[in-house]
């Protein structure tokens, strides 16, 4: 049996390197990674068959979800090899799986020495999986290319295979078959994994240095930091040090995953486990620093360490104003776990108190909006996202603008907004659509490459504001849902920027306003005063809704006064029907919010606010 | 209950021969109260019903003054025989009394009217007749399910005149279907050569559970636009002032003397107690209202029970709701001492966009002009935020 029993195998803290493995599974959300890992777990005998369950590792994600307990970040499996019979212990790391997550896919890639590249043969490779596979490329990991669910009468093995070869220049019969539902090929595959993958390399003796790869807040134990040591010894006799805030923290625990957690003595070169200090914020153990111990500290620090940016904000609002205290309160409470949120008050005159939010893009804004209503049971209203712009002014003055409403209003000399660099991978067949859709969005192309006869790859640099406005949704249904996209910051570039400004009856709606390429202003101006007089119930007074760049006008809409407002009727039997309506009608009009002397219902903000893909969404859901 | 004051009295007649499109009211045609079953079948003790709640009545108001305003309304008042509805009146002026100068008030449908007829309610002491005119269109008068011929009406009112009625009103309703502001003007110039001297105009509310509300909704009719009803109101209310006719409240133009006294007793918050099933009683802050439907009324008279279904006590702050909502659709308007200085500020702009009448307010009254009467409802909503 190739399994060994636990208290058997090499002991954390003494594994003699040369017999690790540390590698990591790329692959798309649907391609079974948790069902390749759910066989792993069963063969390597780490979870004993009677507790054995679909999808091991994710009823852990939902826990972590709910802050309860520690993710099964890094699970340490011992392994006898089949094909030169000795005793290894394989750290398989997991990988989060979207674009606004690079960095976080950057530091777990860094802690190992291979990868697996998972791809379903039914369906190809996709974009953010390519975008991975790049970037365990650039950190030198050994690949291994696995086409997984051969067992599906869909599978086309020999075309992917053709793909993978391609990609990563290896011949497809490199790439192995396995299926994770039926367990074939699994076993060849750790044997594998021993064979192909470097062993970790590193100085026993030097002083200690490990890269965080994840840091978890748990309810019960504070910050969970999940490390591989490169250098030296970690122990719980030790005090640590993080290198970028040099501040120094006690050891309460240090111990593997497998996949429960198991308390050791410490970590040595190449292992990969965790560590718990004590404190409760996720910032103050930040993914991509350095732990060094206080006594003996390490001179430099491993490379790569850099702080999370938020690249996308929006304006997060009760809808109901007594909420902000709770809101604040869900937010801080979601900091502890989210090193990248970030957030401060706004007051918008439209909408009331609230926060600005800044993400590192639309999933994890999403994300962190879904907690927030899920998990603290807010209702919200969301302003529509913003990029950062860097405005520089005729006096040579520069202030950075992430909130439309703060675009300053006198003379600007160039406005730079940051530019990605895109990759869709999609059928052939709609390369003509991509290329419509980027260049509508002011792409550029960079490049083109056939992954395979009927599937190309198409490289473009787009400012991030046009991906963020509704360019997913677009790609998806202009390609019938098979275009895949990933995106990475690569800089900033000057744009044609104007704000668009939306005035009700002569009063800035701060909430409306937008930054929009000059070419699209009128488009914008025109959207969204056509949409206001829709949701807007008339006034007592006509009420002009323009759309204005500075002080020219370049949409405008009104909405007619009420002329009528009355019921007719008012006989003895009426009288109680009528006053119980206008009781009715007075708590409604609490509701409205004012916008100088105009009621805007609440409804109309949010209609408004949302987009129509927004709303396409919200009705499938339904 | 004390209710030592004028006591003003509603009899509801819940029958009509066929139920219009656009109606809500309480009311039932024979064969829907019994299969197949006649007027006289359903309606046969009525009358004795209505006798037993004025026995009530008498109990519940000993205090009362002597009865100022009656109406019989609808339904189809018309339906019953004159002397039947005579009973009623004897009934309950030998409980409460009749004022010297009382307002009897009938509702009548002009084409089931002849001037035998008037001529027997007005012999019971009915004097005041208000005939449901509508329209003076006949493709207008379908949309509402009404089969009269127009030129009824004009027979009706001179044969209520020849039978000795003091006073004789129609009632119009505007913003219908497929009128046009011709129409419109028709029925508003047809209703001013007639021989009466009070007009009630409403605009048509599409009442939920209608037929009209159905077809509404099926897009089989379209309502006509706000903006149009508004206009009708604004040459109604030009038209019938030109011809002589005051607005004493929002919907309502007569004469001078010809305001329904009646009427007008509901929007000052008077006392009056409401025969019959579904009907309104108001007695010093309290309302309530009888079982609905003619049957479940029926045995409760039978039973001698109280016909009420329900009642409220108002609050201070709904008596002053019903106060604002109530006078402002009248000439007189809201005292402006009676509000405070916000209120004031908040009604402000509604003087200069020309809603509320800038002398009255000078003079010390919130009082709405004819636009500003179109949008009564909003204006109220400001008063009381």
């Amino acid at each position: 049996m190739p399994a060994i029993p636990l208290a058997k195998a090499p002991q954390p803290s003494a594994t003699d390197p040369a017999q690790i493995r540390n590698f990591c599974i790329i692959a798309h959300i649907d391609h079974g990674k948790s069902t390749l890992a759910d066989r792993m777990l069963g063969i390597t005998e780490v979870v004993e068959q009677r507790n054995m369950r679909a999808q091991y590792l994710d009823r852990m994600d939902i826990e972590r979800e709910r802050g309860i307990t520690i993710k099964s970040q890094a699970v340490r499996l011992p392994w006898r090899s089949g094909i030169d019979g000795k005793e290894y212990i394989l750290n398989m790391i997991d990988t989060p799986g979207h674009v606004d997550f690079t960095y976080e896919v950057s530091r777990s890639l860094a802690a190992c020495e291979g990868a697996i590249l998972l791809v379903d043969c039914a369906q190809g490779i996709e974009a953010q999986t390519l975008a991975n596979l790049y970037l365990a490329m650039e950190n030198n990991l050994t690949i291994i290319p696995v086409l997984n669910k051969i067992d599906l009468p869909a599978a086309q093995p020999e075309k992917f295979a053709e793909e993978l070869a391609k990609l990563i220049g290896c011949k497809p019969e490199d790439c192995l078959r396995v299926s994770g539902k039926t367990g074939d090929g699994v076993v060849e595959l750790l044997d594998q994994i021993v064979e192909l993958i470097p062993a970790p390399v590193g100085d026993a003796n030097a002083p200690a240095r490990a890269l965080i790869f994840d840091s978890v807040y748990d309810t019960y134990r504070g910050v969970v930091t999940y490390v591989r040591v490169v250098d030296g010894h970690l122990s719980t006799r030790d005090q640590i040090q993080m290198f970028s805030t040099g501040v120094r923290h006690e050891m309460l625990e240090v111990g593997v995953i497998s996949p429960e957690p198991v308390v050791s003595k410490g970590l040595g070169v190449g292992e990969v486990g965790y560590v718990i200090t004590g404190v409760k914020d996720v910032r103050q153990s930040r993914v991509g620093d350095t732990i060094t111990t206080y006594n003996h500290p390490a001179q430099t620090a491993l490379a790569g360490y850099k702080d999370p940016k938020p690249m996308v904000f929006s304006g997060l609002f009760p809808l109901d104003g007594a909420d902000y205290p709770l809101l604040r309160e869900a937010l801080d409470k979601l900091q502890l776990n989210d090193a990248a949120l970030v957030f401060e008050p706004e007051s918008s005159a439209a909408l009331g108190f609230g926060f600005r939010c800044g993400f590192l893009g639309l999933l994890h804004m999403e994300i962190v909006r879904e907690r927030l209503e899920r998990e603290a049971g807010l209702s919200l209203i969301s302003t529509a996202p913003s990029v950062v712009y860097r405005v520089f002014r005729d006096d040579g003055k520069e202030m950075i603008v992430t909130n439309p409403s703060e675009f300053p209003d006198g003379k600007i000399a160039r406005v730079d907004e940051p530019i990605v660099r895109a990759t869709v991978l999609a059928p052939a067949e709609f390369i003509g659509t991509i290329m419509e859709l980027c260049q509508e969005r002011r792409g550029t192309l960079l490049g083109m490459d056939y992954l395979s006869e009927d599937r190309v790859e198409i490289r473009y640099t787009l400012p991030l504001a046009e991906i963020v406005f509704d360019f997913f949704d677009q790609l998806k249904s202009r390609t019938k849902g098979y275009a895949s996209l990933d995106y990475e910051p690569i800089g900033e570039a000057e744009g044609d920027l104007v704000k668009v400004d939306i005035l009700l009856q002569g009063e800035h709606v701060d909430a409306f306003s937008a930054i929009v390429h000059k070419d699209k202003a009128y488009a914008y101006g025109v959207m969204m005063t056509s949409k206001l007089r829709e949701l807007i119930p008339r006034q007592q007074f006509e009420v002009p809704i323009q759309a204005a760049i500075g002080s020219r006008i370049i949409a405008r809409e009104s909405i007619r006064a009420i002329r009528k407002d009355v019921l007719a009727k008012c006989y003895g039997g009426d009288i109680s029907r009528k006053r119980k309506l206008l009781e009715k009608q007075k708590e409604g009009k609490k509701r409205m919010k004012m916008v100088g002397r105009v009621e805007v219902p609440q409804e109309a903000f949010i209609a408004a606010l949302t987009t129509d893909a927004d709303a396409d969404k919200a009705k499938k859901a339904k | 209950m004390s209710g030592a004051a004028p006591l003003s009295f509603y009899i509801h007649i819940p029958y009509c021969v066929k139920r219009c499109g656009y109606c809500d009211f309480n009311t039932y045609t024979p064969s829907e109260l019994k299969d197949g079953g006649t007027l006289a079948d359903v309606s046969g003790d009525y009358i004795d019903l209505l006798l037993k709640e004025v026995e009530q009545a008498a109990r519940e108001v000993p205090n009362a003054l002597p009865v100022p305003t009656i109406f019989f309304g609808g339904g189809t008042p018309t339906l019953m025989e004159p002397a039947d509805l005579g009973r009623v009146l004897n009934a309950i002026e030998g409980s409460f009394g009749f004022a010297p100068d009382i307002e009897i008030t009938i509702e009548a449908n002009p084409d089931t009217v002849t001037l035998e007829k008037l001529q027997a309610l007005r012999q019971i002491g009915i004097n005041r007749v208000s005939f449901g005119m509508q329209s003076a269109v006949p493709h207008v008068l379908q949309v509402l399910d009404r089969t009269h011929n127009p030129e009824n009406v004009t027979k009706a009112t001179n044969w209520a005149r020849e039978a000795g009625f003091e006073h004789v009103s129609v009632d119009l309703i505007y913003g219908i279907p497929g009128e046009s502001i011709a129409d419109w003007q028709k029925s508003i110039d047809t209703a001013l050569s007639l021989p009466i001297d009070h007009i009630s105009a409403y605009a048509l509310i599409v009442e939920t559970g209608t037929k009209l509300a159905n077809q509404v909704k099926r897009g089989e009719i379209v309502m006509p636009d706000d903006d149009e009803t508004a206009d009708k109101y604004l040459l109604a209310d030009s038209a019938f002032r030109t011809g002589g006719f005051g607005w004493y409240e929002l919907s309502n133009w007569a004469r001078a003397g010809g305001e329904c006294r009646h009427n007008v007793a509901y929007w000052l918050g008077a006392n009056w107690w409401g025969l019959g099933p579904g009907a309104h009683s108001h007695i010093d802050g309290k309302r309530w209202w009888n079982v609905k439907h003619p049957t479940a009324y029926r045995d409760r008279m039978i039973a001698n029970e109280s016909p009420a279904q329900d009642s409220e006590t108002l609050s201070a702050e709904e008596k002053e709701s019903e106060r604002i909502m109530l006078a402002i659709r009248m000439p007189a308007g809201i005292p402006l001492a009676t509000l405070d200085s916000p209120t004031h500020e908040r009604l402000l702009p509604y003087v200069t966009s020309g809603a509320l009448d800038e002398n009255a307010w000078q003079a010390g009254s919130v009082v709405l002009t004819a636009s500003g009467r179109l949008i009564a409802d909003r204006i109220v909503r400001e008063i009381l935020l």
